[in-house]
């Protein structure tokens, strides 16, 4: 492997080409921004885990007894709108996107990056009005701030909380728009659309989500706060408002969200497969305009949140069968994941590990995902546990399980060390194990009745509630391992050298960590992505591959 | 290329080209973001207006139509010493530059001047819903919501109007240092973008809220 870590451009890269603090506040250069977002959303990640241990907590014995009811609809809400929109929406796209998608189409920087930096500074400007809302005493509406109890009865601060979910959408907003135009414009010679990796495929379709979705959950928020704080009555019934338009624009945005939070996961999960299989992925095209299908057949779903809202039962049949259809793209995907693995040349790193995992937990998510869009099964599992571990298994079991399996696999490009193998890999089991037995037990008491948002429930439930706060602890322990030996590796980590597990892709031919405008020399693609046929060649150790020419003096 | 041209060429840009369709690129999609945002309202307004017709043609008329007729001229004016000024720039024409663009700053003030008369009216007529929304025709009670949408609709567009004035009063400081040339003003074309479609959200509006009264039922 190559031993050219740091010895880029006279041994200056991102990471050490200016010093101080300003120099980091300041910054324009994406890879710093990512950085920044990384411990940005970290934060806001044990933030969130740290209400969702108050809920299992509480929900360990049946009696309302650690918590209160309002402190309890509070540690929720707390844990859902944490998560939602500081971490699940933002991690996968502002940490690894931001990385990687100007390195994987040979780009100096995004389009724009100021706009890039200005939007780390509206995500922080959004979470502290999150903390605000925990000084304030927090909010117990819910993330779905549901009218007309968030804009008329709830006695908590739903107006910073709105807010807060309102600014964020303009830092998801900014990083969309970013990424749309650096994609179109800033291709490297030679990258062609249907030689990019996968990985910048569903980070384009999401951003489309993000463009078209994102204001309008903008103005429903912003119309929230104007009939809270001002009395204007757009979905206010004593003045003919409707307070189910608020759940269809709610859900018009919150839908496909969830799949701004899923496709860039299923991007890493391209990557991870192809690398750790050594196999160009099965069927690209395919799973590239799976990608475009779920980001388009996602908007024409939102209704099936809405079974139970005098929604018409001709729309609910509708939106019932579009349902079944955006699992088409997601079952192709899932399939070319696994005809991919067929005859791979399979090897198990952390990365894989993780890759490994979300296809059976997505495959789960997806499926009990098909179940809930029948209506007749929804009205019975409607709000009840069941839900909660179907989404939990797509966005853990999906979202969380690609990002630390990308967060592993790019960490050597992004911070030049390697962290440790032996505890990674701990870790990587340890969360699927945890995770399993968090929300299988979920599945079954939901399925049994047990209706989600309460503090106290009967006797009989406590057995799978008690597993999956078992579960939950496990969970939390696997999470916090990678946070100690991935610091750790910082200081004593091995030099990871510019490819470390012999893959493919512009992102490992430059220098681990990369240099401030990421290539010492153009690159110019002459190859499809993934090409891993002559894969021979890779591992013999030589990372300036044959293919992918790099020019010089242009 | 010249030495002023390359220091106008950011560092991540091949060429102006590349730097200038980003831009256009980057401002159509932000654009898109917009029609979503105000699209929510529009939704809201298609919804009530088909629950309750009547109500919303008897409230359109507490609006008051001269003054709102009055500001839909100020308005296309502006676009037009808007579409001026691009065409300025693009022929490296500082002065005119100059002057279009507080030409149309100008007629903006005056549009919000105006907006401003209409709701101080709105005001003393308690016509602003909540507690003291007075009204003195049918389904008071459901007219409250052709004044909301009216309130919210028109103070969005009043709050994009106010960032529109900011980002021209930026224009002209440059304009006025010389900074545009005829191959670099992204700038001023994209602040034209944003103020045309700023101005399309109002031609929408117009007949929506302030006409509705005219055509239906009187």
């Amino acid at each position: 492997m190559s031993t050219t870590a740091g010895h880029a451009a006279g041994g200056s890269n991102y990471l050490t080409a200016e010093h101080g603090l300003k120099s980091w506040l300041l910054t324009k250069d994406h890879k710093r921004i990512a950085v920044l977002y990384l411990i940005s959303v970290s934060f806001f990640f044990m933030l969130g885990g740290l209400f969702a241990s108050l809920v299992r907590a509480e929900l360990l014995t049946p009696a309302g007894d650690l918590l209160s009811a309002d402190s309890y609809n509070r540690a929720f809400t707390m844990h859902g709108v944490i998560m939602v929109f500081f971490f699940l929406i933002p991690a996968i796209p502002a940490v690894l996107g931001n990385f990687l998608v100007p390195v994987m189409i040979g780009a100096k920087d995004l389009a724009f990056p100021r706009i890039n930096l200005l939007s780390w500074y509206v995500y922080n400007l959004a979470g502290l009005l999150g903390v605000w809302v925990l000084l304030q005493g927090g909010v117990d509406t819910g993330w779905t701030f549901y009218t007309p109890y968030s804009s008329v009865y709830s006695n908590t601060a739903v107006i910073p909380a709105a807010m807060a979910g309102f600014v964020a959408g303009f830092s998801s907003i900014l990083t969309a728009l970013n990424f749309v135009v650096t994609i179109h414009r800033m291709r490297a010679p030679g990258l062609t659309w249907f030689r990019l990796p996968l990985f910048i495929w569903s980070h384009y379709a999401t951003s489309l989500i993000i463009l078209l979705g994102t204001p309008v959950l903008a103005i429903t928020l912003l119309a929230l706060v104007l009939e809270r704080g001002f009395g204007l009555g757009i979905f206010d019934p004593a003045m003919g408002g409707d307070p189910v338009l608020f759940q269809h624009l709610f859900w018009f945005y919150s839908h496909p969200a969830v799949y701004i939070m899923i496709l860039p996961a299923m991007g890493i999960q391209s990557e991870l497969v192809a690398a750790f299989a050594r196999k160009r992925v099965f069927g690209y095209p395919v799973v590239a305009f799976a990608s475009l299908a779920i980001a388009i057949l996602g908007f024409l779903v939102w209704g099936h949140h809405m079974f139970t809202s005098s929604q018409s039962v001709y729309a609910s049949t509708v939106f019932s069968v579009l349902t079944m259809l955006v699992a088409v793209p997601s079952a192709v995907k899932v399939f070319n994941w696994t005809a991919t693995l067929h005859e791979g040349s399979i090897s198990y790193e952390t990365p894989m590990l993780y890759a490994l995992g979300f296809i059976g937990l997505f495959t789960i998510g997806g499926l009990t995902g098909v179940m809930l869009g029948t209506m007749g099964i929804d009205l019975h599992v409607h709000d009840t546990y069941f839900v909660v571990a179907h989404f939990h298994y797509v966005m853990v079991g999906g979202t969380i399980l690609g990002y630390l399996g990308g967060l592993h696999y790019w960490w050597p490009k992004m911070f030049g060390r390697m962290y440790n193998q032996f505890w990674s890999r701990i870790a990587a089991i340890v969360v699927f194990i945890g995770f399993n037995l968090t929300f299988l037990p979920q599945f079954v008491v939901g399925y049994l009745g047990m209706p989600r948002r309460y503090w106290s429930y009967p006797a009989e439930f406590q057995i799978w509630n008690v597993l999956s706060t078992a579960g939950a602890t496990v969970l939390g322990l696997g999470l916090a391992l990678p946070l100690v030996y991935l610091l750790m590796s910082l200081k004593n980590g091995a030099l990871a050298g510019n490819n470390p597990w012999g893959a493919k892709g512009l992102e490992w031919e430059t220098t681990s960590p990369p240099p401030t405008f990421n290539f010492d020399t153009p690159p110019v693609v002459t190859e499809e992505a993934y090409a891993y046929a002559d894969s021979h060649l890779v591992e013999a150790g030589h990372s300036d591959k044959k293919g992918k020419k790099e020019l010089h003096g242009v | 290329m010249s030495d002023h041209s390359s220091s106008t060429l950011a560092h991540h840009f091949d060429s102006h080209e590349q730097q200038r369709e980003a831009s256009t690129v980057g401002m159509w999609a932000f654009l898109v973001t917009e029609i979503m945002f105000f699209g929510g309202l529009f939704l809201a307004y298609v919804l009530y207006r088909s629950r309750y017709p009547q109500t919303f043609a008897d409230a359109s008329n507490h609006l008051n139509v001269i003054w709102g007729g009055v500001n839909t001229v100020v308005l296309i004016a502006s676009s037009l010493t808007m579409a001026l000024a691009v065409r300025a720039a693009q022929l490296a024409n500082r002065k005119t530059i100059v002057l279009m663009l507080i030409l149309t700053l100008v007629l903006g003030c005056v549009f919000l001047g105006i907006k401003a008369v209409e709701y101080k009216e709105k005001f003393d007529h308690h016509l602003v819903p909540g507690k003291n929304f007075q009204y003195d025709g049918a389904n008071g009670q459901k007219a409250q919501i052709f004044f909301s949408l009216y309130f919210a609709m028109t103070g969005l567009h009043a709050v994009h109007m106010v960032i529109g004035a900011g980002l021209l009063i930026w224009m002209i400081v440059l304009a006025h240092k010389g900074v545009f040339t005829a191959e670099y003003h992204n700038h001023i074309e994209n602040v034209g973008l944003y103020w045309h479609f700023v101005d399309i959200v109002w031609i929408f509006l117009f007949p929506l809220l302030y006409l509705l009264g005219f055509h239906v039922g009187h």
